[in-house]
Order: C-alpha cells, then sequence, then structure tokens
C-alpha cells in the first residue's frame, strides 16, 4: 500500500499546529540550527579539515538532493559552482515565486510552517558564507508575505537571525521581496533581475551563471522553498541518511500537488520514485481516482509546461537496479513511478511536482487554448521566438476554440512550436510554452483535425463563397 | 587616444587562440576590448566569425553595446574537443582532435571561443533557425515597406532575401501598437515595426548615460517606449535612429524626404566642433539630405551629436554667396578679380596688411594663407569659438581645425590674441590691408567703423554677414562638402574629407584660388590638385612632416601636439 512520506510537511495540518515561533520550538524548531552552528571544524582522513560550513555543504552533496523548483538540478553541484574567490558578497534568495500552473507545494510549508522554511535557508546560508539573503515571494501570496515577515521578526528577536546568530559570531539578515505577478520571476535570472528593481527579462547565459554573476553581479544561490526545507533535514539527518529516502539519484521526499478531475485533489509528500503515477492519481491515500464514470484522457505530469502524457501510452524506460546494471523495460504511463529521472525518460518531466489530471470530461483542444493562452500572457517578450511563438500560437487556439479552425492547424501548431525550444531562446521559457503544444498536438491529433475540419465544414455551409479558411483575408 | 604615425608602442604580446570557422581555422585574440569599459573581455563567437571574414547574420548585437542576445538570429551551432575521462582530448582515428558538437546551439554574440572550438555558421540546422526568427519577427511586423524610410537599409529586408519566405502562413490578426509616437524634438517612434532588439534603449542607456527608453507591456505586447512625461532628447538621440536595424525610429529631420537608394555616400567629417567625428554625407543632385556617422574608433566610434549631424542646412541656403567682385562694378570673373588682388596685394608696403583666418578652414588653406601672411609681412590670426563640452563627443572647441591654425602658424598665441592689435593698427591707420577668411570680423572686435577705414578689405565667405557687405574684393567659398581636405581635430588627428556637392555660381573651393593669388604673387608654378597640395604642406609645415595624403587613409593619422 504506498503511502504518504510526510517529513516536511510533518506537523503541517496537524490539529493545534501553528506558523509561530513557540508551535516551531515546542516540536524541536532551530534545534538543527544550534547543532550546526556549533560544529568544530572537523579533519578528514587525508589530513584535510573541513569547516563546520564546509561539513554542510558535504552533507548537501552526499544527500544527493535535487531543486525542488522544476529544473531538478544537483543542489550540492549548485553550491559547489558558487566562486567563493571573487571577494564579492555571496547571496541567497529563496525562490518562493510558486507560479507553474498546478503547483501549490511551496505556499503550505510558506503560510502554514514558515519557521520550518526560514532554519532550511538560514542553514544553507550558513553553509555558503552568506550574509545578506532575500526571499522573493510571489506577488499573490499577500497574506505568505505578511507571515514570512511575522516569522522573520520572531527570528530576529529570539538571535536565530541577524547580528551574532546564537552566539556563533554569524551575521545574517534575510528580507522578503514581494513581486508584481508575473510567471517569469520565478525563472531564477528573471528574479535576480527583477530583484534589482528591473522588468524580469531573464539574463543570458553565458556570462550570468547566477553562482558567478548574481544578484548585483555577485555569486548567488537561488533555492526553492522546498529544497531548502530538504536542506534543513538533511543537516538532521545527515546526507547519506537522507540519501536513503526515495530512491538512487532521486533521494529524499517531494510534494507531489495532485490537480484536475480527480476525487481527492491536493498535496502528498512521497518518498521520491516510490509511488507511481497510477497510485498518486488513483489510490485513496492520494487523488482517490477518477469521479464516477469517467475515464483517464491525459496526464500533465510536472506542471502544466511539461510534455502531456496520454492515457494508454507505454514507454521503455532503462532504469539502474540496485546492482547499478541497466536494465531496460516497458511501461505504461500509471507504473512510471513519480521521480525526476524516470519522467524525463518517458519523454516529459516532473518539474515542479504538479500532477493534472484531465479525464474524458474535458476538450483537449480547450485545455491547450487554454495554457498556451497563460503562457502568451507570461512571455517576457525578450527574445524573439517565445515572444512571438507564444502569442502566435495562443491566437491559433483562440481562432481554433472559436469557430474558425482549419483541418491543417494541427502542423501549422506544430511548425510554429518546433521553432521555439532546444536553446532558441534566452530561458526555459521557450521549452515551457512550446512543450505542451508539440506534445498535445502530436498525442491528440485526431481532436485537433476534427476540430478544424468541423469548423471548415461549418463555414463552408454557412458562406458558400468563402475565398480564404478564416473566412478573412490577411496583409 | 592619439597614435603616433612613427612612433609604435611597444607591441604587447596579444594572447590567441586558434578556433574553427566553418572549417577554416583562424587564429584569433583571446580577450578583446569591451565595447564600454575597454578593459580585455574574452572574445565572442560572432568577434572571431568576423575576424575569419564569415558574417553572422544578427539584429540586437552591435559591437559597440553591451551584449543582449534577445534576437537569436545569430543562433550557431558548435563543438568542442572531446575530453576523456583523464580531462585529456580524445583524438579520431585519423589522429586529429575529436570535436564533441554542442547538441544545444548557442547565441554567437554572447558565447566566448575556447581553444580548438569549432564554430559552424551555415549548416542546415542553423539556416532552419535563422527561417524561423525572421519569420517570427515579420509576422506582426506592418510590412510597409514602401513608407518606410529604413527601406534600402533594412536588416529585415536583407535577411529576407536569404532567409525569408515568399508567403506569410501566418492567418491570425497581428498586434497593433502605437504608430508616429512622437518620442522627442527628433525622433519619431513606429512600435509596429520595432523588433525590440534593445539596440536604442542600450545605446542612450550605457553610452550616453540617458537611461529614457525601456519595453513596457508583456510578451507579443513588448513595446518600446520612451520615459512618461520626459521628452527623448539629449544630444545624441539621433544615433539611436541610425544603430535601429529596422524603420522603427526615424529621424524628423531625414523621415520622407529620400529614398536611401538615391543618396551617394561621401567621406567627409563634421565640422560642428574640435571633435572631428568621421560622418558620411549623403546627397542627391547636390543636394545634401543627411549626415550620418561613419566609424573611426580613434574618434568618434559610430557616433555622433545630433547638433553636429543637423548642422548642414546651410549649405544649400538660397543666400549663399555666389558671385565673385572686385572693388568696381566692371571687374568681374575670378582671373579678372585676382588679377587686380595680387597687383593690389603685390603693391602693399610690408606691415600694411593683416589677415584674419577662420579655424573652420582646411590644414591647406591655413597654410596657403599663412604662406600669403609671410610673403605680404602680415599680422594674422584666427577666431576661437568655444562652447560647452560634454562626456562623449562634443568639444569645447567649436572650430574643426584650431589645431590646425596653430600647426600652419596663422594663428596667435593664444587663438584670436591677435585680433585686438589687428584692430589696433586699423584703428591707427598702420594696418590698410585686411583680408579675411571665413569670419565675420565685425563681431570680432573689428567692427564695421574700423572696416570702412581700411584702403582694401578682402574678404572670402559662404554666407553673407556684415563683413562681407562692406568687402570689395568678394571671393565666394566653399563648404566642406563642397571640396575637398584636411582639418586637425582637437587630438592632432588629421583626416581627410572628400567632395559630396558642387559649388554654386562662382563659389570657389579656397585651396584652389589662394594657390592662383600665391601662384601671381611669387612667380611660382601652381600645383595641380589638393593631393600635391597636401604633400608640400607636409614638407614644409614641421607638425605635418612625414604625413602623405595617400597615407591618410579614411581615419586620419595622429600627428603629436
Amino acid at each position: 500500500m504506498p503511502q504518504e512520506y510526510r517529513q516536511i510537511l510533518k506537523f503541517v495540518d496537524q490539529p493545534g499546529y501553528t506558523p509561530d515561533l513557540d508551535c516551531y520550538l515546542r516540536h524541536g524548531g532551530y534545534e538543527t540550527l544550534k547543532k550546526a552552528l556549533a560544529l568544530p571544524p572537523r579533519t578528514l582522513p587525508d589530513g584535510r579539515t573541513l569547516s563546520g560550513p564546509e561539513q554542510l555543504r558535504e552533507e548537501v552533496r552526499l544527500s544527493g538532493l535535487r531543486g525542488r523548483g522544476g529544473a531538478g538540478f544537483s543542489c550540492g553541484l549548485k553550491w559547489s559552482f558558487v566562486d567563493r574567490k571573487s571577494g564579492k558578497p555571496i547571496y541567497l534568495i529563496c525562490n518562493a515565486d510558486e507560479s507553474e500552473p498546478g503547483t501549490f507545494k511551496d505556499r503550505q510549508i510558506i503560510y502554514k510552517d514558515p519557521h520550518q522554511m526560514l532554519e532550511g535557508m538560514i542553514l544553507a546560508c550558513y553553509a555558503n558564507d552568506v550574509h545578506l539573503a532575500y526571499i522573493y515571494i510571489r506577488g499573490e501570496f499577500i497574506e505568505g508575505a505578511r507571515i514570512l515577515n511575522r516569522a522573520l521578526q520572531e527570528a530576529r528577536a529570539a538571535h536565530y537571525l541577524g547580528r551574532n546568530i546564537l552566539g556563533s559570531g554569524y551575521d545574517l539578515e534575510i528580507h522578503v521581496h514581494r513581486g508584481a505577478g508575473a510567471y517569469i520571476c520565478g525563472e531564477e535570472t528573471g528574479l535576480i533581475e527583477s530583484l534589482e528593481g528591473k522588468r524580469a527579462y531573464p539574463r543570458i547565459k553565458p556570462p550570468y551563471f547566477p553562482a558567478v554573476l548574481g544578484l548585483y553581479n555577485c555569486p548567488t544561490i537561488v533555492n526553492n522553498v522546498e529544497t531548502l526545507c530538504a536542506v534543513k533535514h538533511i543537516v538532521a539527518m545527515g546526507g547519506a541518511e537522507y540519501a536513503k529516502i526515495g530512491t538512487p539519484n532521486n533521494t529524499g521526499t517531494r510534494i507531489v500537488c495532485i490537480s484536475g478531475t480527480v476525487r481527492k485533489p491536493g498535496y502528498y509528500e512521497i518518498e521520491t520514485g516510490k509511488v507511481t503515477l497510477g497510485e498518486l492519481i488513483l489510490d485513496p491515500a492520494f487523488g482517490g481516482g477518477l469521479r464516477e464514470g469517467r475515464t483517464l484522457q491525459a496526464i500533465i505530469p510536472g506542471g502544466s509546461s511539461a510534455k502531456v502524457f496520454k492515457a494508454g501510452e507505454r514507454f521503455k524506460i532503462k532504469r539502474k537496479g540496485p546492482d547499478g546494471k541497466e536494465t531496460e523495460a516497458e511501461l505504461g504511463v500509471l507504473d512510471l513511478p513519480y521521480d525526476f529521472d524516470t519522467i524525463i525518460a518517458a519523454g516529459s518531466m516532473s518539474g515542479s511536482g504538479a500532477i493534472i489530471v484531465l479525464d474524458d470530461s474535458v476538450d483537449i483542444v480547450e485545455a491547450l487554448a487554454n495554457i498556451a493562452e497563460f503562457y502568451a500572457h507570461e512571455s517576457c517578450g525578450q527574445c524573439t521566438p517565445c515572444r512571438e511563438g507564444s502569442l502566435w500560437m495562443a491566437k491559433a487556439l483562440r481562432r481554433l476554440t472559436h469557430g474558425g479552425g482549419r483541418k491543417t492547424d494541427a502542423d501549422y501548431l506544430a511548425r510554429i512550436a518546433d521553432n521555439i525550444p532546444g536553446g532558441r531562446t534566452i530561458c526555459a521559457f521557450g521549452e515551457a510554452c512550446s512543450w505542451p503544444v508539440q506534445s498535445f498536438v502530436a498525442k491528440f491529433k485526431d481532436q485537433f483535425v476534427a476540430r478544424g475540419a468541423a469548423d471548415e465544414a461549418r463555414r463552408l455551409a454557412n458562406t458558400p463563397n468563402a475565398e480564404s479558411p478564416t473566412g478573412k483575408t490577411n496583409a | 587616444m592619439p597614435d603616433a604615425p612613427n612612433i609604435q608602442p611597444p607591441a604587447a604580446p596579444v594572447e590567441t587562440l586558434k578556433v574553427k570557422v566553418d572549417g577554416r581555422e583562424v587564429e584569433v585574440p583571446r580577450f578583446m576590448p569591451d565595447p564600454l569599459s575597454g578593459k580585455p573581455v574574452p572574445t565572442t563567437m560572432i568577434q572571431a566569425c568576423e575576424l575569419a571574414q564569415v558574417t553572422v547574420p544578427h539584429y540586437c548585437y552591435h559591437p559597440k553595446l553591451p551584449v543582449s542576445g534577445n534576437c537569436r538570429m545569430c543562433l550557431v551551432e558548435f563543438g568542442t574537443p572531446a575530453l576523456g575521462p583523464d580531462r585529456k582530448p580524445l583524438l579520431n582515428p585519423d589522429g586529429s582532435v575529436k570535436i564533441a558538437k554542442s547538441p544545444r546551439p548557442a547565441i554567437a554574440c554572447a558565447t566566448p571561443i575556447s581553444p580548438g572550438m569549432e564554430i559552424y555558421t551555415n549548416t542546415p540546422a542553423v539556416k532552419q533557425m535563422r527561417e524561423g526568427v525572421l519569420e517570427f519577427l515579420l509576422i506582426n511586423h506592418p510590412l510597409d515597406c514602401p513608407i518606410c524610410d529604413q527601406a534600402g537599409e533594412c536588416k529585415l529586408q536583407e535577411y529576407s532575401v536569404d532567409y525569408g519566405q515568399a508567403e506569410s502562413r501566418f492567418v491570425e490578426p497581428k498586434v497593433h501598437k502605437p504608430k508616429r509616437v512622437d518620442l522627442g524634438p527628433r525622433i519619431v517612434l513606429d512600435d509596429e515595426r520595432c523588433i525590440l532588439c534593445t539596440r536604442c534603449i542600450r545605446f542612450t542607456r550605457d553610452v550616453v548615460g540617458d537611461d529614457a527608453l525601456g519595453i513596457v507591456n508583456r510578451g507579443g505586447y513588448n513595446t518600446l517606449t520612451a520615459y512618461p512625461g520626459r521628452p527623448f532628447d539629449n544630444n545624441y538621440t539621433l544615433n539611436t535612429v541610425d544603430i535601429c536595424p529596422v524603420g522603427a525610429l526615424t529621424s524628423k529631420d531625414f523621415r520622407f524626404q529620400m529614398r536611401v537608394w538615391f543618396l551617394k555616400e561621401t567621406k567627409s567629417l563634421c565640422t560642428s566642433c574640435a571633435t572631428g567625428c568621421n560622418i558620411l554625407i549623403g546627397s542627391r543632385e547636390e543636394k545634401i539630405y543627411r549626415y550620418v556617422p561613419r566609424q573611426n574608433d580613434a574618434v568618434n566610434s559610430c557616433w555622433m551629436c545630433d547638433a553636429g549631424r543637423l548642422n548642414y542646412q546651410w549649405i544649400g541656403r538660397e543666400d549663399r554667396l555666389t558671385e565673385v567682385r572686385g572693388p568696381t562694378p566692371e571687374l568681374r570673373g575670378w582671373s579678372a578679380v585676382l588679377r587686380e588682388l595680387t597687383r593690389v596685394l603685390a603693391a602693399a608696403p610690408t606691415g600694411s596688411v593683416a589677415i584674419v583666418a577662420s579655424a573652420r578652414q582646411t590644414n591647406e588653406e591655413l597654410y596657403l594663407l599663412s604662406k600669403l601672411g609671410r610673403k605680404l609681412g602680415a599680422l594674422t590670426d584666427s577666431v576661437p569659438r568655444l562652447g560647452e563640452a560634454d562626456r562623449l563627443l562634443v568639444h569645447a572647441d567649436r572650430n574643426p581645425n584650431s589645431q590646425g591654425a596653430r600647426l600652419t602658424g596663422i594663428a596667435g598665441e593664444p587663438l584670436g590674441a591677435n585680433l585686438a592689435r589687428i584692430a589696433e593698427g586699423i584703428r591707427g591707420g598702420t594696418i590698410r590691408t585686411l583680408i579675411v577668411f571665413g569670419e565675420d570680423v565685425t563681431r570680432h572686435g573689428i567692427g564695421a567703423d574700423l572696416l570702412s577705414k581700411l584702403e582694401h578689405l578682402v574678404v572670402s565667405d559662404i554666407l553673407p554677414n556684415a563683413t562681407t557687405a562692406l568687402a570689395h574684393y568678394l571671393l565666394p567659398g566653399c563648404a566642406h562638402a563642397e571640396k575637398r581636405g584636411t582639418f586637425t581635430n582637437a587630438k592632432g588627428r588629421v583626416q581627410k574629407f572628400m567632395k559630396a556637392v558642387e559649388a554654386r555660381g562662382d563659389a570657389r573651393a579656397e585651396w584652389d584660388f589662394l594657390l592662383e593669388l600665391l601662384s601671381g604673387l611669387t612667380g611660382e608654378k601652381r600645383w595641380a590638385g589638393i593631393e600635391a597640395l597636401f604633400n608640400l604642406m607636409a614638407a614644409e609645415v614641421p607638425a605635418f612632416r612625414g604625413l602623405e595624403w595617400k597615407a591618410l587613409g579614411d581615419a586620419g593619422v595622429s600627428v603629436p601636439l
């Protein structure tokens, strides 16, 4: 029987668990920080000595933690890229912009257990010699920003933050910065630009790798809320211990957000890779299955930008067994273990952990039109393929869902989408806006063609002299 | 920075590396100067390609601006030497270095090169990416080339030839954006033509230091605009028209005046201050339509100020002096007037002649005037003209050739110091003949009352003024656009300019009739043309020693001051 594995959400939603400091302390809060700040230098067998912060970084490396914001990049590796010799300050930013449609995990932490996130953040800052850090929170989380500011005040008053934290000599200040409501502010370099007070135009890499040229052109670490919470648990239990949770290369827990046409939409914390997509959607412990009389049509496995899976799809997945041997197995979509690598191997991504379930009541063309509309609205407009392509696709889908469709629109959409991703754009938004179109059109082509054909037939019946497929000429 | 012609600075060893561009190996510097700070920064793919004489199409990249990387037109494929587990390069069976091709393309404008890198600018994938970008840029473009001023020098048009499709498959309604936006006193913006490359934004922010332009709205509705409630009116705004790769930013002055393919382009210089910005004069049928800056990294980079750029209309003024005149109505035509003038000057006692030259004349003319002054034993000077300098190009010295006036010896020390003495000489009656070139001396301490005391007032000028009105001998001269010559800028750079248009009426290049006058006075034979004159001057004027007309090239040569 698959079960939730609550580590980050251990106390969240328990009766009487409140977001204030007292409650957090009653549940063992800030004990990990106390221990970490008191870590003495450790001498390794090879004679090297690791300082306290270096030991924390080593634990995070050992834990195999992968970023929970969407890309799933190794946290230890990200930290190792930080330019520590530049002489410039190192900044850490907590990315609390949670904007990917279908994702609502970080807000559970922010609203219900802010001190856990702060403790993880303080630990990450201490590990990386950061003395000034920011929480970039999406503008719509008005209450979340209030809660965080209150938590910061409490932490400051209790000397978990500020000058000489708990007598350790370590100084750290954290500020909350509210975004103004733009998806692209979740992209780490767009976020940095926004934090600097500019338009959130993502930066070109090279040269602006945040680890070298980040906030104010200083080395900067940007970590997701859930990632920073995981850091707390890694430090508490040790990296090697943490790596035993989940599956190899997909360690720890993940908070999965299940939405769409399931009986029990919500957030569920699981051991990564120990639960399949099917279990997450159908098991009573998670999504609880579809409504009466409905059949599964599609699954978006990692936020609205992830490529869609079609019900009944089968994949040949290469997997490494515990003995390190690679085996290939054919798996149905519902049998895919929910982790980073398997979902990527199946051609999509687990992204921000948002599973959107579409049953047969959903109009696939309308669903894609909705997604495309979102991405056209959220494209920052900086680089050509994304700026023009996202709006073009949205307009075509608007036409297709408003009676102006053509049989050829499926191919038309695919050809637009093919010109956007694959490194053609400055940031991953190019992929985010084109992957849904590519995958929906490829996997549900019959529905798109049928929609267009029906429109054409109707137009032909209504206007016998129609010359142009759209009923009007185009300049 | 002036670099002396004969003194080579000790060549610092340039660190180079080898890359391959489309299969051809080139050795390029590892670092190139940053366009703004001048500090060495890693050489990028697009620079390496440029050095390999392979042009990578681009819109947003500009060699003199910070890189933005937004247009995506310069995407190329590339590979780097494949490394084994020991971090050593792997070899192919034939012994050559194995190249690991990157699965993703890179923008050539921002990606630094590395040793052994191979850049592929011409693969089917690269071509397909360029076609994709071009199609995206065109779907919402108004395609109003027939009424667009940029037509003929538009990057959208140029790349459409290589990467465009004959037919649009875009069947959606286009995005509509503001038209005819009055950005400032000299600039009109058409937002529908704008491709959002941000060159103008980066130029005015990073080069001028006036953060006046920006983009508002999201995604496909991105719109270029000026800061609300503030006109875009710094003295460099028209450069944004030059660097705009499309017809979004247009010059109010040039808008709808002439199709650019009709314009003859002549290499010339701006005369509005001592910086000596290099320009191209755009003219058609003896009429000047515009100045645009011409790149010279030793002088003006790619820029010029708005004031200098628009300072050309006077050349075509209706009241230009077009008739050569002597003291009596019967004396007409250049040969008669010059013959009479030669007679008068030859008869003038030493010390009775003074010359006021203009630092707007060319080096050659000032040299000839100086020679004339020495022959006549004349007191000579030139007129200083000062304004306010800025931190970019505008020089406080508003004469284009004060250095020339100094170096040829015509000017007082400092410039203008002798003007009062000349006035005194006229007042006291010792100076009976005054030769004035290109200045209205009534505005520089030698008033009409003094001029009327003269026996002979010889004036050469272009436009009428209080001095020309009193002239006994009036010798109509040429604007720089109507002749050839050289100026020496404030930093000692000797630069030449070419003739763009014919002068009207009798007007004649000053150096030309000065030569005739001098040969009449001295009996020496007159020289053939401007090249020979320049070379003669170079032989005689110490500061110009070693210079040759031909060797000046398009960018000029610096002399030590």
